[in-house]
């Protein structure tokens, strides 16, 4: 679904990803841990074209995609959607146009068919009564649960998700890990960076360990969490428990 | 020398014509400004140099001389290459001038509308022009509107520099029949009704519209 191949990444001089190889399968939930300024946020951004990368290659659906081919990055976007931490909702639009925008615009899609792929991803993540809300009458959480609407009113084969919950007041964490923890059930590829452990622990199917820039370890949950090789992760993991 | 109270009434009809002069080059001036403040926007936030580096230049000349100046030069090398009449000479000083000012309204207020909003849409598929369009311009002009009012009113009052180069507007009037009929202070004072009277239109006119767009979807 996504492959990732010797990607590296200077800011200026920073070298901030150092050679990341990574295959996302279909269907495959990957969560990607690791310290603050380890990469992760960079890594994701690189796989959506927000970020351009100096070295490497991304292969989205089998497909190299050339970072200056502005029309093949908007139609690999297209296919795979993108989830923030602080939601990005546009303000200015009520929920239900939030998520039927893509549609529309990019898809060329008719109103009327937005509106009922807009109302049936609403209802899945649990805010169809909210469909003529403004975003600045929601809750954290209830914006975190729209941007995935919006996300998967694209019918993207692939959603990242960059620290979705790590903007919300803990009581709401709740109802966004479960929002994801459905689709990943329902079969979605996700590429989740997280903090949440035990989330991670839950859902993923295999657990990837950055720091400064490189892929330290990778494996299942269990390998990564309980029998961990290196001592890098070692330690790593020592701190956040 | 004595206040005449009965000349503000007698004189004032003889200012209507200076006041529908000042509406035309402030209006023209203002709208050329806008227009061309929104352009100059786009190029100054643009990463090619062929926009950007002329938005600044032109920004920094407009920024770093008086007004006055620019309306002189304007009048004087419009006048010899094209032939052009004071009045126009007048409204493309004005609106060269608050173009630059309105341009750095717009550059703050696109820039502010988070990068987010920019990523959020093209992360969607969307063209840069596309999310630009329907994400970014309709919340930048919303916060915009407070800085453009207070600009406009600028603009409006700036307008009495066009006297300089014989255009007779409100100041212009004003000093003349002062100059004849030697009642300069109520002269004046007539003159400054008028502008008071057209920047409260202003005020209370933005201020509608700010309600207006705060009562539809608040940010
Ligand atoms: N736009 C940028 N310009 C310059 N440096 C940047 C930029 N974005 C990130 N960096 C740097 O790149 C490194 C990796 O940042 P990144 O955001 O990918 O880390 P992260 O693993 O997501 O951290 P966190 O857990 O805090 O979100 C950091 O040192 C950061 O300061
Ligand atoms: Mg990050």
């Amino acid at each position: 679904m996504i492959t990732i191949k010797g990607l590296e990444k200077w800011f200026e001089q920073l070298h901030v990803l150092k050679g990341i190889d990574l295959i996302v399968n279909p269907s495959e939930v990957v969560v990607i841990i690791g310290a603050s300024g380890s990469g992760k946020s960079t890594l994701l951004r690189c796989i959506n074209f927000l970020e351009k990368f100096q070295k490497g290659e991304v292969f989205i659906e089998g497909k190299a995609v050339n970072q200056q081919d502005e029309k093949m990055i908007n139609e690999m976007r297209s296919h795979v959607g993108m989830v923030f931490q602080h939601f990005n909702l546009f303000p200015h639009m009520s929920v239900l146009h939030n998520v039927i925008e893509g549609p529309t615009q990019v898809k060329g899609m008719g109103k009327e068919e937005a509106i009922e792929i807009g109302r049936y991803y609403l209802d899945k993540v649990g805010l169809i009564d909210k469909e003529n809300a403004y975003p600045s009458m929601l809750s954290g959480g209830q914006k975190q649960r729209v941007a995935i609407a919006r996300a998967l009113a694209m019918e993207p084969s692939a959603i990242l998700f960059d620290e979705p919950t790590s903007a919300l007041d803990p009581e709401l964490v709740g109802e966004v890990l479960l929002v994801m923890k459905n689709l990943a059930k329902d079969g979605m590829t996700m590429v989740i960076v997280t903090h949440e452990m035990g989330f991670a622990r839950e859902v993923a199917d295999r657990v990837v360990y950055m720091d400064e820039g490189v892929i330290v370890e990778q494996g299942t949950p269990k390998q990564v969490f309980d029998l961990p090789q290196k001592e890098r992760t070692q330690s790593f993991l020592s701190r956040v428990r | 020398m004595t206040y005449d109270f009965r000349a503000l009434i007698d004189f004032f009809p003889y200012f209507l014509p200076a006041a529908w002069l000042t509406i035309v080059v402030s209006f023209f001036g203002i709208a050329l400004g806008a227009v061309l403040g929104l352009l100059t926007a786009f190029a100054r936030i643009s990463s090619k140099p062929v926009f950007n580096l002329p938005s600044r230049f032109y920004i920094f000349v407009i920024r770093g001389t008086p007004l006055l100046l620019q309306i002189l030069f304007l009048y004087y090398s419009l006048r010899s290459i094209f032939n052009f009449e004071a009045m126009t000479s007048a409204i493309v000083a004005l609106g060269v001038h608050n173009g630059a000012y309105i341009a750095e309204i717009f550059r703050g207020a696109i820039q502010s509308i988070a990068v987010g909003q920019m990523e959020a849409a093209r992360s969607l598929g969307m063209t840069y022009r596309k999310a630009m369009v329907r994400i970014v311009l309709p919340q930048a002009f919303k916060r915009a509107i407070p800085s453009l009012g207070n600009q406009f009113i600028i603009a409006l009052k700036d307008s009495s520099l066009a006297s300089a180069i014989t255009i007779k507007e409100l100041l212009l009037k004003a000093q003349q029949l002062g100059a004849s009929n030697f009642k300069m202070m109520e002269m004046l004072t007539i003159a400054a009704f008028f502008y008071l009277f057209y920047t409260s239109i202003f005020t209370w006119l933005f201020h509608k519209i700010e309600t207006k767009l705060s009562v539809s979807g608040s940010a």
